[in-house]
């Protein structure tokens, strides 16, 4: 490890992190104001040009805000919650690549910080089962029946569409034959793996919307039950904290749909504007990201039992089905 | 069949996405009221300048939530406010208390009082809550004279003015 590599982690690390926090900021402000279009309003528009300010607005909102812990609640794992929930959303992206690597400085520097390492799927898998944790812990150190009840839906659903998850991961794996995302998306250089995947994206698409409890699926926050689910009791800077968790692993799912199945940041002009790599790699993330809310405007929420029969007796089998599909694809026409 | 209606919906919110929005820009664009809209008080004035007010209290009386409170005192023609022998020298509304029935509007013999349309009645402090006559009552027409005024003797002896039947 040189000076320069270590120079090179830093600066990647923080344009993730940084990019994360305000595109979850920029992201609450573009789901109000594409969901108050499709509600046929206007949205948030006072704050500056556009509404552009809002996000600042409602930070300083929050940042003023009383910190309350309950008096039964235990206190540690309340205030470790929101962390624990946030976290894994932010260092998800570090193994997605962002961009074909480029020459900078005399020296090749590739964008994301681990995109090559052989495990890249497992490591995303493993860190976005940990997110669970926090919502869980958040419902049970509130000492809130509604926050239990949310944190015990949000756990069952999302071990449940866990699996289907996994099963959807396994399609670009066995094409790709790798579990490296830079394999992945070299061999989506000249084909999206959408035209060899249709099921296997769909199957992604809903089990990552349930992953992070949104709308149709938002089940552990549901508000007319639960009344906020498993962030009742939270206010303030701990209460952003879950926002943004919610909200940046939103913009993490899109990310990962994005570099298994639309290519990653492979586009048009790529190879002589090796710099291109991210912005497409973005404007496929906002465009799932619009799909996202496009859905929570549409669909009202599941029953809970309908969720659970919907996630194992409709999404794994098709995931399974996939899966043995994709398999003999592989084995009659080669990867 | 299910996947159809999910597309269908899916259709409509999308192409709800393109009309024109609803919302109205409040402090920049206003919404016309009604004509029968109940807003802010405003005590009346005849076309010469003199206040309908007549300070008979009936208003007060009417009110259910006790809102108004009138202060009569004597006319002169000298001093004159109002046609008749009184005048209400005190007029305040409590903005804090009044529903806007409109009941003091009803119950005015003389149709001085009339719920008008202005809404934004918004205030700081609770003392700015109470509207004095002189914040409620309309300015004067052109054409006619400020209150009080002189007046030839035995001009205006009638407190309300002579009705008839429509033609």
């Amino acid at each position: 490890m040189t000076t320069a590599m270590l120079i090179q982690w830093v600066v990647i690390s923080a344009l993730i992190i940084v990019s994360l926090l305000t595109g979850f900021a920029y992201l609450t402000l573009l789901e109000r104001r594409v969901l108050a279009r499709i509600q046929v309003r206007i949205g948030p528009n006072r704050a500056g040009p556009f509404g552009l300010l809002q996000p600042v607005a409602d930070g300083l909102k929050l940042f003023f805000k009383e910190e309350l812990i309950p008096a039964q609640a235990d206190r540690v794992i309340f205030v470790l919650a929101p962390v624990v929930t946030l976290i894994p959303a932010l260092i998800i992206l570090a193994v997605v690549p962002l961009g074909p690597p480029i020459e900078l400085f005399g020296q090749t520097i590739t964008l994301g910080l681990a995109p090559d390492i052989n495990v890249g799927v497992l490591y995303l898998m493993a860190v976005s089962s940990i997110s669970v944790y926090g919502i869980v812990l958040a419902g049970w150190s509130s000492n809130n029946k509604y926050s239990l009840l949310g944190a015990l839906r949000s756990s069952a659903q999302m071990i449940s569409y866990e699996l289907a998850l996994g099963l959807a991961f396994i399609g670009p794996i066995l094409i790709a034959g790798s579990m490296s995302l830079q394999d992945i998306v070299d061999a989506q250089a000249s084909r999206w793996y959408l035209l060899y995947q249709p099921i296997g994206f769909v199957v992604f698409v809903l089990a990552a919307i349930a992953e992070v409890n949104r709308a149709p699926f938002d089940m552990p926050e549901a508000e007319q039950e639960l009344t906020a689910g498993y962030h009742s009791e939270y206010s303030g800077m701990k209460f952003a904290l879950l926002f943004m968790a919610e909200y940046d692993k939103m913009i993490a799912v899109s990310a990962i749909a994005a570099t298994l199945f639309l290519g990653g940041y492979h586009g048009p002009f790529i190879a002589e504007a090796p710099l291109l790599g991210p912005l497409y790699l973005g404007g496929k993330v906002v465009l799932l990201l619009l799909l996202m809310i496009w859905l929570r405007a549409t669909l009202p929420r599941f029953r809970y039992d309908r969720l659970m029969a919907f996630g194992w007796k409709v999404l794994l089998p098709l995931a399974l089905l996939n899966v043995a599909l994709t398999a003999v694809g592989v084995v009659m026409w080669g990867g | 069949m299910k996947i159809l209606g999910l597309l269908r919906g899916m259709w409509i919110t999308f192409r709800s996405m393109f009309e024109r929005p609803v919302t109205i820009q409040y402090p920049e664009v206003k919404r016309p009221v009604r004509s029968r809209f109940r807003g802010r008080h405003e005590l009346r004035r005849f076309d010469n300048g003199l206040e309908k007010c007549i300070g008979c209290s009936l208003c007060s009386a009417a009110c259910p939530a006790d809102a108004i409170f009138v202060e009569a005192a004597e006319n002169t023609d000298e001093r004159r406010f109002s046609p008749g022998e009184r005048y209400a020298s005190t007029y305040e509304i409590n903005m804090l208390r009044c529903i806007f029935c409109g009941y003091c509007e009803d119950a005015c013999p003389t149709e001085a009082i009339v719920l008008g349309h202005t809404y934004e009645l918004s205030f700081t402090d609770r003392r700015s809550a109470i509207y004095t006559k002189e914040r409620l009552l309309v300015p004067v027409a052109s054409g006619g004279q400020p209150t009080p005024m002189r007046v030839p003797a035995g001009a205006f002896d009638r407190s309300i003015p002579l009705m008839q039947d429509p033609e």
